[in-house]
């Protein structure tokens, strides 16, 4: 493949088109994993469990796909406090997180996975937006409305988010868990509250990545292994409890899988990505944006 | 397995050795008649199915349970034993047994170099690592040709090896030897000073390197056993189905089964992922055959949650042993 | 009767009873036929739809009196897809449910692992849409259903060949984009094959992996080096990518499709709408005239009363038809040769001509089809994601090859989006 400066720029741009989706994606697991220390490996399923809801509720009422994961993120605010609160009275004040934590989280993955395919059946679903069909050229170069809706919803999103942690009390004190959980206890919060809440803003993010993640493409009940080491990867190279690390690193990873798929072919893309991230781990384990520990 | 070879981890090493591979001999030699007595080919399929997890489970328990590190990649390493068999029998003509013995060598050096990489590093991390070091592995199979690259090798096998009954008796055979000494060896690690040391790793890391335990050298010592033997679990594959694609080899299920098995029946000990694979894969099985579903994953899932939920030590924690 | 209280559990489970209570009633010990199927997993939407088409052929034959006077039985396991549970799951069906006769799971993943175990035990097996999976066993008890015939690198690709030749002005390159399985993985070398055969330059050549999720930079690249046409072998999910790709890129060629699987399906072709006009891709039927094989509409009615409540495909134009023929060719040679005689069952398959609702077949030394039928269709004149058309002739027109050819090539793909 020859060198040429539109397929690069072209390469870039769909890169950080994707890499929004995957930072939407990242956002909420950057929340509870970053800053909760909670692996919860679930996470993708919830969000493809989010895209498949969207599509029965969006498709029965003929609703955007993504102001109705709006609509539906309280549920899955709810479904998030649920699991945490399980998950704290089982695991956490046991001590157990580490071994039994992590596989709890495993088979709830499972469950929801194997739960959509019994609900809905094997098959892919979809529900297409009209702009979804619609792509805006700028010169050379190509926006697709499929790609770049979602990517700047997430993005709203996310800036939300931020918003939210650095700006409102409970954003402080979220971010104040992460650090030094007892401390917050002498100015007389309950830790175990704050991160509930926490955990439910992250299934809220979700849900607001299987609204993006329906409009981007369709899904079937599998759709969420294909983003579990993806979303993983991208937490930890941002270097975990940085949120705007997160957000580098989605956009990053994304640029690089599709400048890799652009001159060397797809099949190579996912071995670079993650092969890049080995070695983050071996040799920069705090993560590309992190600060060393 | 019995329950009476139960060892107490401090106690004399030496003496208590003789009677447990005795026993264990003894055990499978009676699973042996048992299935040869019943005369059915399906209770040797179904007994190599669950055996391999036993395998797998055991191996997975020697990082997972004794170090407290949990390995996400148990279905790389198992592919990657998988693929230096078909390998080297397309290289050099080699058959099972000395397929067996290079997917040991192969994949223990993959544990090692993965250990040393990314051991270094806390808990998840590392799991990480390992998750990714599947999608690597998978990504470089699915590009290798001369495996059969995506679409997959086949492995002609006799219709019958002279000393056996049939096939399937040879297979679970090897299946039944490769069990007993991966438990062994387990259980060999479990009750010398590196599984001591392992388990100090488990308690607090910290702590265990400053009173002078060699963390990092055992930890390594721990992935590369860990990975040969998840190799060795990988290894005959190829020749029990006839045929492997990468998206079998790398299945989630076996990712899924070697963590659950061990948490099932008692991670830190060598009988609970022996009892955790026997109960889990026999259900999985006997589900398979009679609800005929999707239905029979999902129960995978909620016995996963509910066991460590309601039973954090697993089975063998019921009956106050660590 | 432990076995078969197990087995109606299992069924019931599976929320479908395979023969009435009164039909089953009436006969001596019932014809059972067994194999596993992906009712779960990956191909669980093309193993649900095919087993519903072996109920109703089920139902059908036992409405007639059964096989040898005997009423049918299905005797079926779910293998989740996953081929390490194959070798025990025949065992199991041969061992200890100790049924008549076996028949294949779907697609070549799952049917190589259970090859060994059914040549041990020496049973005549139909399989379903593998595709050269008797290349290596040469087992002569193997027929297989599917289009392929037994040389696929040197035929596949005929078709999609007489279709280049219809271009207006003839063709210089081409562009090679395959996913990573063993059937893509065939179906581009055929390709090539034929490429390098007609002096075609191949200006794009690759691979992807199946968990691709943006495909824009791979077309882009495709996209850039001009080519005449352009050939896919993809699967279900990536099809879907590619295709909506191609129509934000305005991606637009003489010629473009290939051995894409998708298109065929139903929820597919309701999505896609008409972004597919004039897309040129391998099939296995279209209810066009030439194809009005006896036998063929009634099936289809049944399948699609019943479709929706299955949840599974809605139209039945692919697969199913097939799966319903896999069993009409069990039938037919059971009824020809009398009694459950593996040796002289597999005689009479490499004998005789069956007539199916896919149209009469007869099987080569290796098992597969003497006439292989890789058809080429274009979908034409697509306003809108209705199924109704499908049901129709007219909206996948077939191309190639000259025997079933209902229509003629549309040309350019993709004339701004």
């Amino acid at each position: 493949m020859e060198f040429d400066l539109s397929l690069l720029l072209n390469g870039i741009v769909s890169g950080l088109l994707l890499g929004g989706l995957y930072a939407v994606a990242a956002s909420g697991l950057a929340v509870s994993f970053g800053m909760l220390d909670i692996v919860n490996i679930a996470h993708p399923a919830l969000m493809v469990a989010a895209a498949f809801l969207v599509v029965a509720v969006g498709g029965a009422i003929g609703l955007d796909p993504l102001l109705c994961a709006v609509l539906l993120s309280p549920v899955f605010y709810l479904i998030g406090v649920g699991i945490y609160t399980f998950y704290n009275r089982f695991f956490e004040r046991r001590g157990d997180e580490a071994l039994q934590g992590l596989a709890f989280f495993f088979g709830v993955m499972f469950i929801i996975e194997v739960g959509l395919v019994m609900a809905f059946g094997p098959e892919q679903r979809f529900l297409d937006p009209s702009y979804a069909f619609t792509t805006w050229r700028i010169g050379e170069i190509d926006l697709p409305l499929r790609m770049l809706v979602p990517a700047l919803f997430g993005l709203l999103a996310i800036g939300l988010l931020y918003l939210f942690l650095h700006r409102s009390f409970i954003g402080l004190a979220i971010a104040a868990v992460a650090q030094d959980a007892e401390a917050l206890r002498l100015l007389a919060i309950d830790p175990v509250k704050i991160k509930r809440l926490a955990f439910g803003v992250s299934a809220m993010l979700a849900c607001i990545a299987g609204g993006a993640l329906i409009v981007v493409q369709p899904v079937e009940p599998s759709s969420g292994q294909i983003f579990i080491g993806r979303v993983f990867a991208i937490c930890i190279m941002g270097g975990m409890a940085s949120l705007s690390g997160a957000i580098a690193a989605a956009f990053l990873f994304g640029v690089v899988e599709n400048v890799t798929a652009t001159f060397f072919g797809p099949s190579w893309a996912p071995a670079v990505a993650f092969g890049w991230l080995l070695l983050v781990l071996a040799f920069r384990p705090q993560g590309l944006f992190g600060r060393a520990a | 397995m019995s329950a009476t070879t139960l060892t107490d981890p401090r106690g004399a090493d030496r003496i208590r050795h003789l009677p447990f591979w005795l026993g264990a001999v003894g055990v499978a030699l009676a699973v042996f008649l048992a299935l040869r007595l019943i005369g059915n080919e399906y209770g040797y399929y179904a007994g190599y199915f669950v055996l391999q997890y036993v395998v797998l489970a055991s191996a997975w328990n020697i990082l997972g349970g004794y170090a407290g590190y949990v390995n996400f990649g148990a279905a790389g390493f198992l592919a990657a034993g998988a693929y230096t068999a078909i390998f080297v029998r397309k290289a050099f003509g080699f058959d099972l047994i000395p397929g067996i013995l290079c997917a040991a060598v192969v994949t223990g050096l993959l544990g090692l170099g993965t250990g040393y990489l990314t051991l270094r590093l806390r808990g998840v991390y590392f799991s990480i690592a390992t998750l990714c070091l599947a999608v690597v592995l998978q990504t470089l199979v699915v590009n290798w040709d001369y495996v059969g690259g995506s679409r997959g090798a086949y492995v002609i096998r006799p219709m019958t090896i002279p000393p056996f009954a049939s096939y399937g008796e040879y297979i679970f055979l090897v299946m039944l030897a490769l069990a007993v000494i991966t438990v062994g060896i387990a259980r060999t690690v479990e009750v010398s000073r590196l599984g001591r040391g392992l388990q100090a790793i488990r308690d607090n890391e910290r702590a265990a390197e400053a009173v002078g335990v060699p963390t990092l050298r055992l930890k390594l010592m721990a992935t590369a056993l860990c990975g040969a033997l998840m190799g060795v679990a990988g290894a005959p594959l190829p020749y029990y189905s006839g045929y492997l694609n990468p998206d079998a080899a790398f299945s989630l299920a076996f990712a899924v089964n070697a963590i659950a098995m061990p948490l099932i029946g008692g991670a830190g000990t060598w009988a609970g992922p022996v009892i955790g694979a026997v109960l889990l894969a026999s259900l999985q099985q006997a589900a398979t055959v009679t609800i005929s579903s999707a239905l029979n994953l999902w129960i995978v899932g909620w016995i996963l949650v509910i066991f460590v939920t309601i039973a954090p030590r697993g089975i063998l924690g019921w009956f106050g042993k660590r | 009767m432990t076995g078969l209280l197990r087995r109606d559990l299992g069924r019931l489970a599976a929320a479908a009873a395979t023969v009435p209570a009164t039909a089953r009633a009436q006969s001596g010990p019932p014809f059972r036929i067994g194999y596993s199927m992906s009712l779960s997993g990956g191909l669980a939407a093309n193993g649900r739809s095919s087993l519903l088409a072996h109920k109703i052929w089920a139902e059908d034959v036992n409405a007639k009196g059964g096989i040898l006077g005997r009423q049918v039985d299905l005797v079926y396991y779910d293998d989740q897809s996953n081929p390490g549970q194959v070798p025990a799951l025949y065992t199991k069906l041969l061992d200890v449910d100790k049924v008549d006769m076996v028949t294949s799971p779907y697609a070549t993943v799952m049917i190589a692992p259970s090859m060994p175990v059914v040549m041990q035990r020496q049973m005549t097996y139909v399989s379903l849409f593998g595709s050269g999976t008797n290349e290596t066993f040469k087992y002569d008890r193997y027929f297989s259903i599917n289009v392929g015939g037994d040389d696929i690198k040197g035929t596949y690709a005929s078709g999609f060949m007489e279709v280049i030749g219809m271009l207006p002005t003839p063709a210089r390159s081409i562009s090679i984009l395959a996913v990573d399985n063993e059937f893509a993985q065939k179906a581009a070398e055929s390709m090539r094959h034929f490429a390098r055969q007609k002096g075609l330059r191949i200006v794009y050549d690759r691979s992807y992996p199946p968990t691709t999720v943006d495909f824009t930079p791979t077309l882009r690249a495709i996209q850039a080096t001009k080519p005449d046409v352009v050939f896919f072998a993809s699967y279900p999910p990536d099809s879907i990518g590619i295709l909506r790709a191609m129509s934000e890129l305005r991606f637009s060629a003489p010629l473009v499709g290939g051995g894409m699987i998708g298109p065929q399906i139903a929820s597919v072709q309701a999505q896609l709408g008409p972004i597919l006009n004039n897309l040129v891709s391998w099939d296995v039927y279209s209810p066009e005239p030439t194809m009005d094989f006896p036998g063929i509409k009634e099936f289809q009615q049944k399948y699609r009363a019943r479709a929706a409540a299955e949840q599974v495909d809605l139209l039945g134009n692919y697969l199913q038809p097939f799966a319903y023929a896999q069993m009409q060719v069990v039938e037919q040679a059971l009824k020809r040769v009398g009694k459950v005689d593996q040796a002289a069952l597999a005689a009479d398959m490499h004998a005789q001509t069956f007539d199916t609702v896919v149209g009469p077949l007869k099987f080569s030394a290796l098992g597969e089809w003497v006439e292989p039928r890789n058809l080429f269709v274009q979908f034409q004149g697509i306003t809108d994601g209705d199924l109704e058309k499908y049901k129709r002739p007219g909206t996948k027109v077939i191309l190639a090859p000259a025997k079933y050819k209902s229509g003629t090539l549309r040309t350019p793909f993709g004339q701004g989006g």
